[in-house]
């Protein structure tokens, strides 16, 4: 695929609606984008059908929280030092990037590595959304190891994880992340491309890209909700979709800490004070409730919309008296799995109750 | 509360509205009852003398002494209209601090060319900044700023902007800045981030940045409001209207221009609700080269729920949502090649009293239109019986389908909602529009925007630090929220209309104990306006 200057503010819209709330502002990861394109940089995007066997493939991000991110962005030469650092302990040189997550920011991270130094990117990731931990991403759910885990920061500081346990090396990245100032730079999950065949959730960053054109297609002529609908159901991983709720948000409980911010929106109808639906969010949508009965459920996409422009809205920017739309999306097989329940279903949030999808 | 007010003089109670707009300057009295009276006149290049030209005619037509005025507000446009028009801008100075984060994204990223060639690129990124917790990113770099303002000296700036990471957690890196530049220039006109906007480095930072190259403008505009009055010896005391309907003093006004933006829809949104006696419809102010439309929501402007974009640049204020149509009564309109008539975005602005054909100008307008086709009376009719009936027929077409299309855009359902008709260019709309379940044009229509400043509110506001482990969350809102309704009923607000219309809480992380910023704004009538009609 080709992703040029002019479509940038699609695919972040695109990518920021797969955010599900997380994620990130994708507005810093377009500007970044953006700017590495302007000063000469060239991507090349390159199918997961096309990946040699024996490629060597390491995920790329930017992990910690989002609502840092809209206050403090990279330096910007933060990315390249982290892959530089990550080849020195693989002793060899990496074939190519892949996004861990298409949701958010951190579609927009691996781009950017690409633009500024040529190494090819697979329109691939590991979640086909954002989740909020390390090891919640398909390389991880599938058997593939996050170490090394190379993090980096503004100041050029160098750390890496090794362990056997992907969720332990989360852990400790996480007092690394509170230390570098909420967020940091990191390269991880090295990995063969045979392997990212079978386990990586294909063609995502083509679909943010539709996503975005599709509302704004509907913006430009016709409903944004009805042509973003349609173009989901056209493809391979978000089948199913439906708006699940129609009104403002009347309250809202936010906290940050632990490296995440989450909290509780209630939702009133239109003409209504009374709040009728809760959105129960950690960085992304979580679960959406109305009368003590879930509507839906992680690892399905809960996404929170302007109810005019179906823009994407962020657990940060959230506020109170907005409009919105809520959308409840199928979520790609791989997170649907047995395996994959376990890795990404509501147990791996703390929420004691099964996964049911929600157009069932 | 009225019949305390019965015991003072009648005169007491008058207020003045005035509205200074790109093409008009409206003012209106207003008592009790509701509007006395109201004049129109061109608006000036020094905003001054239109304003004392209004006034003075509103004094000596309802034989008023200047002493019988209790208020005066002014509403106006023309910090928006210079930064959409580019003009009348300074170039700025701009410190951000936050080296060695933030470097990928420089200031003025995302800002349209022409407004960046409008303020320059006189950017210094310098070390400093804070960390989500409270930490610093790097010790501040007050070599670095201070060879910022060296640089901004040697090249003759005065407005500066500083922005910094976190600041809106502590200001203080910020101001150290302010010291260090304001002793090189010690009549530098300083924005600090943490002043002008909230969390979001860069649309606080865009905000700091307009209202440093408005703030030329705003010293001349606001003093010459200042001296207008004064002129008419009149010694009430003045105030401007912001963002939010409310009003602030002039002190506020000049240092803060970019908190009137978006005055001019809410003023007249306002206005429209006062002079219609409905609380939920959908507004249209149609003025000489623009049409706005926007949705009154329990008497009050629906706020916009994304970023809003000023002039092309992202900033993160609370603004009506308005959608504005390149469409008015001096908008040109067009014959091309093809058989299609259009109707502008181009107008002929205020100069539609002698461009207009039926002012005996030369120009077809959307007015000679509405003329033509017997929608409006205004003018000298006999001077578009020569256009084509097919030409007025087609132009009229496009002009209903603009409206509806807009009155479709705005709503928020199928169902159909009243629609109020304000603003001068208002006759060109049709008596009747397609989802509308009736269309109103209420007396004083022309002046509606004036008549939104005199009734603007008062409001209140608390930003404090609260313990949420202390006070627990409802506890901590419900004293913050107290304090705020007691600073709007100090500032002149019935406590019985009081409304709060902004929370904003931010946990401070890094101090234990559900520490949180907690920012409460309340709104309300004024009592000494003891008039009905909204709601």
């Amino acid at each position: 695929m080709k992703l040029r200057l002019h479509d940038l503010i699609d695919f972040a819209r695109g990518a920021a609606f797969l955010g599900t709330g997380g994620g990130g502002d994708p507005y810093i990861g377009r500007l970044m984008l953006g700017r590495a394109l302007q000063k000469g940089g060239k991507l090349n995007i390159i199918d997961l059908a096309d990946l040699a066997d024996d490629a060597l493939v390491v995920a790329v991000a930017m992990a910690g929280a989002p609502a840092v991110l809209i206050e403090k962005f990279p330096h910007g030469s933060e990315a390249e030092h982290c892959l530089r650092a990550m080849e020195g302990e693989l002793g060899r040189p990496i074939d190519a990037i892949i996004p861990a997550e298409i949701g958010g920011f951190n579609s927009a991270i691996p781009l950017v590595l690409g633009a500024n130094t040529g190494i090819p990117v697979v329109n691939a990731d590991g979640m086909g959304r954002a989740f909020p931990e390390l090891q919640m991403v398909t390389y991880s759910a599938y058997g593939g190891t996050v170490s090394p885990l190379v993090l980096t920061n503004e100041h050029g500081d160098v750390v890496t994880i090794r362990s056997k346990d992907n969720h332990k090396a989360e852990l400790l990245a996480r007092c690394l992340f509170m230390q570098m100032g909420g967020s940091a730079q990191i390269c991880c999950y090295p990995m063969e491309g045979r392997f990212l065949k079978k386990y990586a959730i294909a063609g995502t960053l083509d679909i943010a890209l539709g996503i975005g054109r599709a509302i704004a297609r509907g913006r430009s002529g016709g409903d944004p909700f009805e042509e973003l609908l349609s173009f989901l159901a056209s493809t391979e991983h978000y089948r199913h979709s439906k708006v699940l709720f129609d009104g403002k948000v009347v309250d809202l409980v936010r906290k940050t800490g632990g490296g995440f911010t989450s909290g509780v929106a209630s939702l009133s109808e239109l003409d209504s004070s009374d709040a009728s639906f809760e959105i129960v969010f950690q960085n992304e949508n979580l679960a959406a409730r109305s009368g003590g009965r879930t509507l839906a459920i992680v690892p399905d996409l809960i996404c929170i919309l302007d109810r005019e422009t179906a823009e994407p809205i962020t657990t940060e920017t959230l506020a109170y008296g907005q409009r919105v739309k809520v959308l409840a999306v199928s979520a790609p097989d791989l997170l649907l799995t047995d395996i994959g329940l376990r890795s990404f279903g509501p147990q791996a949030f703390g929420i004691d109750e099964p996964y049911r999808p929600f157009e069932e | 509360m009225a019949g305390r007010q019965k015991d003072k003089p009648a005169s007491e109670r008058l207020r003045i509205g005035v509205d200074v707009g790109g093409t008009n300057t409206d003012a209106v009295v207003m008592g009790d009852a509701g509007v006395v009276s109201w004049f129109k006149t061109p608006t000036t290049d020094d905003v001054g003398s239109g304003i004392v030209t209004a006034i003075e005619h509103l004094l000596s037509e309802n034989a008023l002494s200047h002493t019988a005025i209790g208020s005066v507000m002014i509403g106006t446009t023309q910090f928006t209209n210079a930064l959409v028009e580019r003009k009348k801008l300074v170039e700025v100075g701009i410190i951000r601090i936050g080296l060695p984060a933030t470097a990928s994204i420089p200031p003025l990223s995302d800002w349209p060319r022409d407004l960046v060639r409008s303020v320059g690129q006189h950017i210094h990124l310098v070390g400093g900044g804070y960390e989500f917790d409270g930490r610093k990113i790097a010790e501040l770099d007050e070599d670095a700023i201070l060879k910022a303002a060296q640089d901004f000296k040697g090249k003759g700036l005065r407005a500066i902007a500083i922005s910094c990471v976190f600041s809106p957690m502590s200001a203080a890196m910020e101001e150290r800045a302010a010291e260090i530049v304001r002793r090189e220039i010690p009549d530098a006109r300083i924005t600090l981030s943490s002043e002008v906007g909230r969390m979001g480095l860069l649309e606080r930072e865009n905000a700091a940045i307009l209202n440093a190259s408005l703030s030329r403008l705003s010293g001349r505009v606001i003093k010459s409001c200042s001296a207008a009055l004064r002129r008419l010896k009149i010694k009430a005391p003045l105030y401007i209207s912001q963002n939010d309907g409310t009003l602030m003093g002039v002190e506020r006004a000049e240092r803060f221009p970019v908190m009137t933006f978006a005055s001019g829809p809410t003023n007249s949104m306002r206005g429209a609700a006062f002079l219609s006696g409905l609380d939920q419809a959908i507004v249209i102010d149609i003025g000489g080269t623009t049409m706005d439309v926007g949705v009154l929501a329990r008497g009050f402007p629906r706020e916009s729920s994304v970023s809003v974009d000023i002039g092309g640049v992202r900033t993160n204020f609370r603004m009506p949502d308005i959608l504005s149509v390149g469409l008015g009564g001096g908008s040109l309109v067009r014959s091309c090649p093809d058989g299609a008539i259009t109707v502008g975005p181009d107008s002929v602005g205020f100069r539609l009293t002698e461009r207009a054909r039926v002012f005996g100008g030369d120009d077809l307008t959307a007015t000679d239109i509405a003329v033509a086709a017997g929608i409006a009376r205004i003018g000298d009719p006999a001077a578009v019986t020569n256009i084509s009936p097919e030409l007025v027929s087609e132009a009229v077409k496009v002009i209903q389908r603009a409206i509806t299309d807009a009155v479709d855009r705005m709503k928020t359902s199928a169902a159909e909602v009243p629609v109020i008709l304000v603003g001068g260019g208002s006759i060109l709309a049709p008596k009747d529009i397609r989802g509308a379940s009736r269309v109103l044009m209420p007396e004083h229509y022309s002046v509606a925007n004036a008549i939104g400043a005199a009734i603007a509110q008062a409001s209140g506001e608390v930003d404090k630090v609260y313990s949420y482990d202390l006070l627990g969350r409802d506890g901590s809102i419900a004293q913050a929220t107290q304090e705020a309704r007691a600073a709007a009923v100090a500032a002149g607000a019935d406590a019985d209309s009081l409304k709060v219309i902004d929370i904003t809480e931010l946990p401070l992380a890094y101090i234990p104990g559900g520490t949180v910023r907690l920012r409460i704004k309340v709104v309300g009538d004024r009592r000494d306006l003891s008039t009905t009609g909204v709601g």
